[in-house]
């Protein structure tokens, strides 16, 4: 019981103390029209609040589901915190939520995306209220659900578990930085290339940027997950086989 | 348990490398953010764009900024290691 109350502070710390992520990848504050952000917060809305129900449910179910949030909360601590360079000679970072959205489900980690998102934008002035639905669609909801399908289709498929994690959490990284770059391009379509030319230009700066970041944070969600696999007792496997 | 160690360094190798390869490539790169550069693309694309919000706190200095980071990371490595440890124990306590 004791080792509960210590680790429910410490998650709380986490989450009131984290800075979130520097220079990446958020649609920055002010830099979405006031009708895009609307939209896109009205389109996020609906997923945290079935991730929100989604986790209530999993931490109910499973008594070592703290335990496992702790981990998936400390690991996109971590890795959003690392910012790596990349070939396109800038920064950005991975975003951690592959490995969550894998044991929790895509609308559990919602939740963990979003809480992250808000203390990034509010204590580092990266990312931002304003654009929060947009960033929250992005990271928290469209990548986690790539993630998650990744995982579930290949897991199937009878793939290696090891491909499989990697390739659910790189091709999760890889897609929120497209619907970013998606989203400002519509948003911004203003140059002489229109809508096309627009999501060329941000598609060069996200996505390319990320591709060798999306590799670094395939290969380390899938050791994560095969130390942790190796670590579980037999009891404490529910969620990480059958969790939606 | 040893081979997976073994392929762990292996993999943590490749990480190395990865990340070390622009920094060789690309000496002359500034390495700044992915977001600054969309910012100024949305900028140069639309000259007209005023953003209408501005953050509420900024670090003041790179270094408080560095600061909050290193505390980031610290916390989630603990907390990764905190749950490593405590399933590890779990796990021997259960196959005893």
């Amino acid at each position: 019981m004791s080792k509960k109350i210590i680790l429910a502070a410490f998650v709380g710390l986490m989450l009131v103390v984290t800075p979130g992520a520097s220079h990446g990848m958020h649609i920055m504050e002010g830099f979405m029209p006031l009708g895009h952000s609307l939209f896109w917060g009205a389109v996020s809305l609906p997923f945290l609040v079935v991730g929100i129900l989604s986790l209530k449910r999993s931490l109910k179910e499973d008594r070592n589901a703290k335990l496992y949030l702790g981990l998936a909360g400390g690991f996109v601590f971590v890795m959003s915190a690392l910012k790596i360079p990349s070939v396109t000679g800038s920064c950005s970072h991975p975003t951690g939520v592959g490995l969550s959205a894998i044991i929790f489900g895509p609308f559990a980690t919602t939740v963990v995306g979003t809480i992250v998102l808000v203390f990034q934008a509010i204590l580092l002035a990266h990312g931002g209220i304003t654009t929060l639905g947009a960033n929250m669609f992005s990271m928290a909801i469209a990548g986690p659900l790539v993630s998650y399908g990744v995982f579930k289709l290949l897991g199937k498929a009878g793939v290696r578990k090891t491909y499989v994690i990697f390739l659910a959490a790189s091709l999760g990284n890889l897609f929120t930085y497209v619907v970013t770059a998606f989203q400002l391009a519509w948003a911004f379509p203003g140059g002489p290339g229109g809508f096309g030319g627009a999501l060329a230009k941000f598609m060069s700066i996200f996505a390319v940027t990320q591709i060798p970041l999306a590799i670094i944070e395939g290969i380390l969600t899938a050791m994560v997950y095969s130390m942790v696999m190796e670590y579980v007792s037999s009891e404490g496997v529910t969620i990480l086989t059958n969790k939606a | 348990m040893k081979f997976l160690a073994n392929k762990n360094t292996l993999v943590i190798l490749l990480i190395v490398l990865i990340v070390l390869t622009p920094l060789l490539m690309n000496r002359g790169a500034e390495f700044g953010g992915a977001d600054g550069e969309a910012q100024e693309a949305v900028l140069e694309m639309n000259p007209g764009y005023e953003p209408w919000a501005e953050p509420l706190w900024e670090p003041p200095s790179g270094e408080i900024e560095s600061l909050l980071f290193s505390v980031q990371v610290a916390i989630g490595a603990g907390a990764i290691g905190y749950v490593m440890g405590v399933m590890k124990e779990r796990k021997k306590i259960a196959s005893n």
